[in-house]
């Protein structure tokens, strides 16, 4: 189905507001009917789908919240005398193979497997206990019954089933789960470690761009993905605006790439920042496995993996910003990672911006629309408005200018439903969840 | 909120905000990010060497003109017809040609009054230990740098340059790197120098100290970090005072950061922006032109 960014006629918007925490990752799991969100608390809080009737025309569904737990507590490292936090930086679902779900969640240190499942039976009529959990005097038993399952409540329970630990020197800043849906990568800034999802002792390290005089150090590995569909090739990205692409097959130790995606860099743009501003924050291969994204302080690019010397499509995401980097440097807004997603036909890209808004990016039509996350803004079965920001000259009505933009309100996270259109945009506190119905 | 006047993007404050952010990354939670830290050094590098870049600008023309001043005073002194003095003045030309080259190459320049001795305590700001030409003491010293200067050399400075005195020493006490500015020129590294040379420098785990708390989170480097405290405190010690607006504290740290960012700045382009070709022949040139 063609998604018309322009007219995102919203049929349903949900706000959720998170008690406590800032919202750190957002993740739809592969059907689309879960969807993931972790924070800065250590925290992970599920949603799952409720479908109306998916037979009627006008139907609507919504999410409610499924499972909450604890996935990670602050740890302190006594040897370096660190705090470890409990931030969760990345989920990650695995495929779904039995009745129960299972999703990756990391911080800076350690790896935890979850295993979601429900519970609605329980067994009624133990013969040595009581229905509250006393013990009956074995004298007064007379005659054996064999328990039965009735209903219940449904119950969700998470609990932790693998711990991956102690393979980071560094902050892990991505979880990528192989095709395979045996094995998984782990990167932190200057490592990559291949994983199997039943061996918590051992990992592989697959990419090590540790220099042997850290003096030495220029670039860190910032995001890394396993392939969609080939479950020998992954990519990272680096702080210079370099992606790697590499190859299992052809060593253990990937640190020679199969290709090096580069873009030069346009000498007239040199600034102070041209380092930070270049590098890259996200990088997402596309459903189809033929493209890649990669997010940037400024702007997204869309590489074909069979390009390497340049992108084959780059988006702005706000140009108006590159004569401000002085003053976000010192906000450190400049440091801002923001990721991106695919729609799930690959047609549409979306990323997040500064004042609450969030950028789409219509590929095929060459079109692009800011919207904005807001309580204010947003009401179900209308437009929503796009949002344009005033660059210069003269302010137009309903025009934003650069200068009142607020930037302590970004949208890093983001994410888009497998098939339908809905997406999932978080705000600091808040996360929204914008649907679709394509007539 | 950001204002409306774009913040000044001056060299000097970007380095001041750029060191406050590493040394504020060192209590932040979680432990230092290594990829923060390494683009903050980023911008730290642009800003240092747009810094110096400034700052030689503006001992070149001061130089040009205190040796054009000289040269004048010197032709004013001289009897015109005088052959003698003619050699002499070609002598001092060549002189202060090589003079000039000679201090880009690690030797001992020929020193033209005590105005160039104030302009290098300018730009090396604190310098901590005495100038020049003491003996150095093997503790201290370590850059080929520090060798007295070439005998011939100093032979033909004027004796009126009492100031011989024109190098100021900055020793980095965490790493024991000496990095020496003579004359308003900046030697980068002299460790890596010295190694080059292949005398045995410092050990390899010692040197890669440098940078500030870059190497805090490596569990490979937890016996050297007892190392990394200790310099965390004297650090702390040194940068007590949070001014770092100020001039000389801003010059000791860039000279402090020049000899550690070995892999961020190719000394060489530095020097060849520094020494330039063409900067030395346009000022030979100059002097020429005079007489």
């Amino acid at each position: 189905c063609i998604f018309d960014v322009f007219t995102l006629k919203i049929n349903q918007i949900q706000s959720v507001r998170m008690i406590s925490d800032i919202i750190s990752t957002v993740e739809f799991n592969h059907t689309g009917e879960l969807l993931a969100t972790g924070d800065k608390g250590g925290r992970v809080v599920i949603f799952q789908q409720e479908i109306e009737n998916k037979n009627q025309p006008q139907f609507r569904s919504e999410y409610n919240v499924y499972s909450t737990f604890q996935s990670h507590e602050p740890e302190f490292d006594y040897l370096k005398s660190l705090e470890i936090e409990e931030k969760i930086n990345k989920i990650r679902w695995l495929p779904q193979k039995n009745a129960a779900q299972f999703l990756l969640s990391t911080n800076d240190k350690t790896i935890k497997l979850w295993k979601i499942s429900e519970r609605d039976k329980r067994p009624e009529g133990y013969n040595l206990k009581e229905e509250d959990g006393r013990y009956k005097d074995p004298n007064t038993i007379t005659s054996l019954r064999v328990p039965v399952l009735k209903p219940m409540d449904l119950m969700v329970e998470a609990s932790p089933r693998r711990v991956f630990a102690n393979a980071h020197t560094y902050h892990i800043n991505s979880v990528s789960v192989n095709s395979d849906n045996e094995t998984y990568l782990s990167a932190d800034d200057l490592r990559i470690n291949l994983w199997h999802l039943e061996i918590t002792d051992r990992s592989f390290n697959i990419v090590d761009i540790k220099p042997a005089n850290m003096e030495e150090l220029t670039e860190v590995i910032t995001a890394a993905e396993f392939h969609p569909h080939q479950c020998n090739t992954f990519v990272y990205s680096s702080s210079k605006g370099t992606i790697r692409l590499c190859d299992m097959r052809v060593s253990a130790l990937c640190d020679k790439h199969s290709k090096l995606f580069e873009e030069p860099e346009d000498p007239s743009n040199r600034s102070f920042f041209s380092e930070i501003i270049s590098s890259i924050s996200d990088v997402k291969f596309s459903h189809n496995g033929r493209y890649m994204m990669t997010r940037d302080y400024l702007s997204v690019k869309i590489w074909d993996l069979n390009m390497e010397n340049r992108p084959v499509e780059t988006y702005q995401v706000h140009e108006y910003l590159r004569s401000k980097l002085c003053s976000l440097y010192e906000n450190d807004c400049i440091f801002d990672k923001f990721e991106c997603c695919w729609n799930g036909n690959d047609s549409v890209v979306m990323t997040g911006s500064y004042n609450n808004f969030f950028r789409m990016f219509d590929r095929g039509h060459r079109r692009d629309v800011t919207l904005e996350a807001s309580r204010e803004n947003s009401k179900p079965m209308q437009v929503l408005k796009p949002r344009k920001v005033c660059t210069g000259g003269k302010r137009k009505k309903d025009e934003i200018s650069v200068d009142s933009l607020d930037f302590n309100k970004k949208i890093l996270h983001t994410a888009w439903h497998p098939q339908d259109n809905i997406i999932a945009v978080a705000t600091t506190n808040n996360l929204y969840i914008f649907q679709d119905k394509v007539n | 909120m950001i204002s409306t006047m774009e913040c000044a993007v001056d060299a000097q404050s970007l380095i001041s905000i750029s060191l406050m952010k590493i040394h504020n990354s060192r209590t932040q939670r979680g432990g230092i990010k290594l990829h923060k830290n390494l683009l903050v050094s980023y911008v730290l590098r642009n800003a240092r060497q747009v810094y110096i870049k400034e700052k030689y600008a503006e001992i070149y023309r001061m130089q040009q003109y205190e040796e054009v001043m000289t040269v004048c005073n010197e032709i004013q002194e001289l009897n015109p017809l005088d052959l003698e003095a003619e050699d002499a003045e070609d002598e001092e030309q060549a002189r202060a040609a090589c003079c000039v080259e000679e201090a880009s190459a690690c030797g001992s320049p020929c020193h033209r009054g005590a105005a160039h001795c104030r302009t290098a305590g300018t730009v090396a700001g604190c310098s901590l230990l005495e100038d020049g030409c003491k003996e150095p003491e093997p503790s201290y010293y370590r850059s080929c740098c520090m060798e007295a200067p070439p005998a011939p050399l100093c032979e033909q400075c004027p004796a009126n340059s009492s100031a011989h005195c024109n190098k100021t020493t900055v020793l980095d006490l965490d790493t024991h790197v000496v990095t020496t500015v003579e004359n308003g020129y900046l030697h980068q590294d002299c460790c890596c120098d010295a190694l080059q040379c292949g005398q045995s420098a410092q050990s390899p785990a010692k040197k890669r100290k440098v940078e500030f708390g870059f190497c805090a989170s490596d569990a490979e480097e937890a016996p050297d970090f007892t190392a990394a405290r200790k310099r965390a405190k004297r650090e702390d010690c040194s940068y007590s005072a949070p001014d770092y607006t100020d001039t000389s504290n801003i010059s000791n740290l860039i000279s402090i950061f020049g000899s550690g960012f070995s892999g961020l700045l190719s000394r060489q382009a530095d020097l060849e922006q520094i020494c330039s070709k063409q900067a030395l022949a346009s000022l030979g040139a100059w002097t020429r032109a005079i007489v």
